[in-house]
């Protein structure tokens, strides 16, 4: 029998596997330790409401190279409810610093007072590369188009709790494929699952082929250009917005844009228990009209980011018991 | 006539001795070198774009001579360059291998063969090549930063950049010499 003890051994993840770790990408973590974080989110929840000390001590650097006001304040609430103090920049005086320092400088800097770095950069990779530089845990919160991986910790655990599994659904990813750094790092996420996903975008903005051909090597996906064809099917739609920007021409824009738009009309064909998440902020991709309706979800999405990255804070600098 | 052209008009030469020693391998024979390198055994097809990646063009001296479709027992057909009073570099012959995974290199030293090697592809690249993903952070001027390659594939050439993830293949390499 003693064979089988390593093999049991790899597949029982502690809180020890998290402790000093850096969240850079998805694809650095297995199902079983997207799981325990899970469960040490639902077990954050009565902190959440009202507070505590784990964190006492505890400093926490925003490094916001760009600005992104809810990822930020979800951090710094996170880092407040479990008693640990915050200092950084966003983007203002940022900019400022991105003409003399750079990002590996920057990072050396601040791990001297902080006890780990939480780190928004408009760079692809940027989070991997102020990880090697640092010596203090860096968490990824957002690198350029590339990942946002605690985005795609929240977005598991809304649809965990939603809908009491992940395993066994149909998923339905929804606009900006291409540069939607949530969109990739959800797409990896759930394709630690049992889940069938589908990809519906504008021709130009499809997912790119090196994210569609990770996740497809693990679960069934498929590429839409219409959500009408496949909505009676999905447990989840996950939507997000397109920007204007991302097209050469506003007459291309203006002609696709009205088949990414969630109202009413289109969600008669819905299944009852459909759900619907968005990252925020949103513009008009859902009509205020849903908002009102037992479709909706994404207003949860925002205090379960807050239990999830308190989990993660809390894991990461060491403060869950096993 | 400018650089370019000059650089066009060179290729074109090339291109036509190889014509040339293609419909007349029978009779004619590369001629062999004194001192430099022979590049044997490059997948068909593919001799100009290792005489790009080396950077050889108008300008250099030394006389280069090209064979292509030259029949191969290993490979079927396969192209030849001979680099007259050039020794190439370990770096250049990882640079060949990204784009000829089977080539052998010759130095040849007074008409002998003084070393033989095949090309081998690291299974990570640091350095040699760039990421094509402009925003990715190993493209920024200001950090302190190599661009790395994981080689996922040698035929097709596929590599993944070690910080953004992006996959690169052989026209990707190509582009940037
Ligand atoms: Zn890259």
């Amino acid at each position: 029998m003693s064979y089988l003890l390593p093999l049991m051994v790899c597949f029982m993840v502690s809180a020890s596997v998290f402790i000093g770790r850096d969240v850079i990408s998805v694809k650095d973590f297995t199902r079983e330790e997207v799981d325990y974080l899970l469960r040490i989110a639902s077990e954050m929840e009565p902190l959440a409401e009202s507070s505590s000390d784990i964190l006492k001590g505890k400093i926490m650097a925003t490094l916001f190279f760009e600005p992104s006001t809810r990822t930020k304040l979800s951090f710094e609430a996170a880092m407040y409810k479990l008693g640990g103090l915050v200092i950084g920049f966003s983007e203002p005086e940022a900019s400022s610093m991105k003409k003399g320092e750079n990002l590996a400088d920057t990072v050396r800097v601040v791990e001297k007072y902080a006890d780990m770095i939480v780190l928004r950069h408009p760079a692809e990779g940027a989070a991997r590369f102020a990880a090697e530089y640092a010596k203090v845990p860096v968490i990824n919160a957002g690198s350029g188009a590339e990942e946002h991986p605690t985005q795609a910790f929240l977005d598991l655990y809304t649809i965990m709790k939603e809908k009491g599994r992940i395993d066994g659904l149909k998923i339905a990813l929804m606009g900006d494929l291409r540069y939607g750094r949530t969109v990739h790092s959800l797409a990896y996420a759930l394709s630690l699952y049992k889940t069938k996903l589908f990809l519906v975008s504008p021709e130009l903005l499809r997912i790119r082929r090196e994210v569609l051909e990770d996740v497809n090597a693990r679960i069934e996906v498929s590429e839409h250009s219409n959500i009408e064809e496949i909505l009676p099917e999905i447990d989840v739609l996950y939507v997000t917005r397109i920007q204007k920007e991302r097209f050469p021409d506003l007459a291309e824009y203006t002609k696709v844009r009205g088949s990414y738009v969630i109202d009413l009309n289109v969600l008669r064909r819905a299944r009852s228990d459909l759900i619907i998440l968005h990252p925020l902020p949103r513009v008009d991709e859902i009509a205020s009209e849903v908002d009102s309706t037992p479709f909706a979800r994404y207003f949860q999405q925002v205090k379960n980011g807050l239990v999830v990255r308190m989990a993660l804070l809390a894991l990461i600098l060491g403060a869950v018991k096993e | 006539m400018n650089a370019e052209s000059w650089e066009t008009l060179f290729m074109r030469i090339l291109q036509n001795i190889c014509l040339v020693l293609g419909m007349s391998r029978r009779t004619l024979r590369v001629s062999k070198i004194r001192d430099g390198t022979v590049i044997d055994h490059i997948t068909s097809g593919h001799a100009l774009n290792v005489i790009k990646i080396l950077g050889i063009n108008g300008r250099s001296n030394g006389i280069v001579t090209i064979a292509m479709n030259v029949p191969s027992q290993k490979l079927g057909v396969k192209d030849i360059v001979k680099v007259e009073g050039r020794e190439l570099n370990p770096e250049e012959v990882n640079r060949i291998a990204l784009i000829a995974p089977h080539a052998t290199i010759n130095i040849i030293r007074n008409f002998k063969v003084v070393e033989k090697q095949r090309v081998k592809l690291p299974s990570i690249i640091q350095g040699t090549i760039k990421c094509t993903n402009p925003p990715c952070i190993s493209n920024s001027e200001n950090e302190p930063v190599k661009p790395i390659f994981y080689v996922e594939g040698e035929e097709p050439l596929r590599l993944r950049c070690h910080y953004c993830g992006h996959i690169m293949g052989k026209e990707d390499v190509l582009k940037q010499y």
